[in-house]
């Protein structure tokens, strides 16, 4: 931990951790690679060429070539928007989730508080991976649902930490000083409690999408969310398993950036914890 | 240093709620027991109930759904088996006849096979308990060894665990089956491709299973380990001339080893998620194969009945871990 002193008063701005900093230039290239796929390939991903097909890492295929001949690179590189989407989706919708979750508990009373976290108890005791299942089960494959039963599998996890920043900040000296000063119950929640609950819960979601990435790849992996012309990286895994005993980069290349991707979200993540966690109440 | 990994088991240590604390050791402990039972009690309850809502919400007529699409079957038959199965009674008398049900260990029927769930989970349940058991042990072993030999020591040393420790975690269990599969399967010919016939068959879904997890413990380990090196005690036994090593093995490994149990007890109870995953990669018969097959089909009873016994394996090895970790520690067990 940094010891706070003369040195850091002295200069405002301290750059983060040479570690941290290329986390960070790695996940803006595979940002860049989700938003714009064009600038960093011009090859088409779903471009068949079966003479070609099946061709080991080399000048013309700087990863190789699928059993259909198409560009590994490229199907890596326009994989990168669908899987990230994947991931984003359902962390959007968890910590959505959550902090609805987490607001109602911690400030809806007694009755609700217990009722709410102990209906968080239950999800939590189940894996999020087989959760996830379940709500697949019910409602029926595809991109959407897998979004949606990711989201739905991570909410308690948020909804805890949304509840219990919500306590600390509730019992804070500004809050009772509005609370006494007659200002409107939603407002209070609005632009008190939630505004100042929100710091801890967007660093969380942070290391959390690298658990909704590795979640989301995997569900897509088994063939439950983008079918197959889709170059998502859990996809892509997915049509290469068949081909590992002669074609080992299809194994190797887009499960590499899915973790190379969770890697740098989680050092990111991690540094923005340490940087913005609550020391006391 | 914050590990938030996983939101869940980072937040499940806010869960137990502090009691009164009072003199008498036992009745203390006793009641903290009492507490954990009735809170393991509930949320199974809960799970029975979700389970319960999740099979109201498939859509279309069970009735329709459990004879197939074959439409054969005359309207009088379908509301005889309509009647048979308690569908035409109110929603409140099905979901008691369903609890009472899961007491007697039913878990219904499946839609795809017309088989008792429970039967077939309990024909998927060795293959699948051999792989966890053996997954769990590896990544104990493997923390350990790895916290061990590096807790206190030299900076570079300290970030290169740092290092597998994150790529640990980061790694997506089904890869990291593909690769050990692509190189020791397929390259070297070492370990058979698939299937659960012999040790030789364990030892790549084992190793893929417990990496990961062995990330994770290790952190937590390491972390204990090092804040109980800071302690006075740590220092008076280094001053009386115990070397590192003897500190680390003798005092602070025990100071870390309750919040290791503890997890452990946490991860080994929700393995059987990522036992899905392993088992489709290695072509491994067992309960995650089982769910993964209900999933594609679309037979909602099977799935629910994997989920039920998850929580069932969850709430009985946290339960028995926290107990234990509050008669261990007795610092813990007023809570």
């Amino acid at each position: 931990m940094a010891s706070p002193g003369a040195a850091s008063a002295r200069r405002a701005v301290r750059l983060p951790p040479p570690a941290v900093l290329a986390a960070g230039a790695v996940l803006l290239l595979i940002l860049l690679a989700g938003l714009l796929p064009g600038l960093l390939t011009g090859v088409s991903p779903t471009a068949t060429d079966p003479v070609n097909a099946l061709q080991p890492p080399g000048a013309a295929h700087p990863l190789g070539t699928d059993q259909l001949g198409r560009d590994v690179f490229a199907r890596l590189v326009h994989g990168a928007g669908p899987a990230l989407a994947l991931g984003f989706g359902s962390t959007v919708l968890a910590v959505v989730g959550g902090a609805a979750l987490g607001l109602a508990a911690a400030l809806g009373g007694p009755v609700a508080d217990r009722l709410l976290m102990r209906a968080a108890d239950v999800l939590l005791a189940l894996p999020a991976t087989l959760l996830a299942l379940l709500v697949i089960a019910v409602l029926g494959t595809g991109t959407g649902n897998l979004v949606l039963a990711i989201g739905i599998a991570l909410v308690p996890g948020y909804g805890r930490l949304v509840r219990s920043e919500a306590l600390l900040v509730r019992r804070s000296g500004y809050v009772e000083a509005a609370v006494t000063l007659g200002v409107p119950r939603r407002s209070l929640i609005l632009r008190h409690v939630l505004p100042n609950s929100l710091a801890p819960l967007l660093t969380l979601a942070t290391v959390g999408f690298g658990t909704a990435l590795i979640a989301a790849s995997g569900l897509s992996f088994l063939g439950l969310g983008p079918r197959p012309p889709s170059p998502e990286w859990g996809a892509m895994l997915s049509e290469g398993r068949g081909f590992l005993a002669t074609a080992w980069w299809l194994g190797v290349f887009p499960g590499a950036a899915v973790t190379l991707t969770v890697a740098a979200v989680t050092v990111v993540g991690r540094h923005l914890q340490q940087r913005f966690t609550r020391r006391s109440p | 240093m914050t590990t938030h990994q996983a939101p869940p088991v980072a937040d499940r240590a806010g869960a137990v709620e502090p009691a009164a604390a009072r003199p008498p050791r036992l009745p203390a402990l006793l009641r903290a027991g009492l507490r954990r039972l009735v809170g393991a009690l509930a949320v199974l309850f809960g799970a029975a109930t979700l389970a319960f809502a999740a099979l109201q919400l498939i859509p279309g007529d069970p009735v329709a759904t459990l004879l197939g699409p074959a439409t054969t079957t005359p309207p009088e038959v379908r509301e005889a088996i309509r009647h048979d199965l308690g569908y035409d009674q109110p929603v409140v008398v099905q979901y008691l006849h369903y609890l009472g049900g899961l007491l007697r260990a039913d878990l219904g029927q499946s839609y795809q096979l017309q088989r008792p769930v429970s039967d077939l989970i309990a024909e998927q349940l060795g293959p699948t308990a051999q792989l966890a058991l053996t997954a769990v042990l590896l990544a104990l072993l493997i923390a350990v060894l790895s916290a061990v030999a590096t807790a206190g020591r030299r900076p570079a040393l300290k970030a290169l665990t740092a290092a597998w420790e994150l790529v640990a975690v980061s790694t997506p269990s089904y890869w990291l089956g593909l690769v050990l599969l692509t190189v020791f399967s397929f390259q070297l010919r070492l370990f058979p491709v698939a299937g659960a016939d012999g040790v030789a068959a364990l030892v790549l879904p084992a190793v893929t299973l417990a990496l990961p997890l062995a990330g994770t413990l290790a952190q937590v380990l390491r972390e204990g380990l090092e804040a109980a090196l800071g302690q006075p005690f740590a220092v008076t036994a280094r001053a009386r001339g115990l070397s590192r090593a003897g500190v680390v093995l003798r005092h602070a490994l025990r100071h870390a080893a309750v919040p290791l149990m503890t997890l452990t007890g946490w991860l080994t109870g929700s393995l059987l998620g990522g036992t899905v995953l392993v088992e489709s990669v290695f072509g491994r018969p067992g309960v995650g194969s089982l769910v993964l097959a209900a999933v594609n089909s679309r037979d909602v009873p099977v799935v629910i009945g994997v989920v039920l016994l998850s929580a069932l394996v969850f709430v009985v090895i946290s339960t028995a871990v926290d107990l234990l970790a509050g008669v261990l520690d007795p610092r813990l067990g007023n809570r």
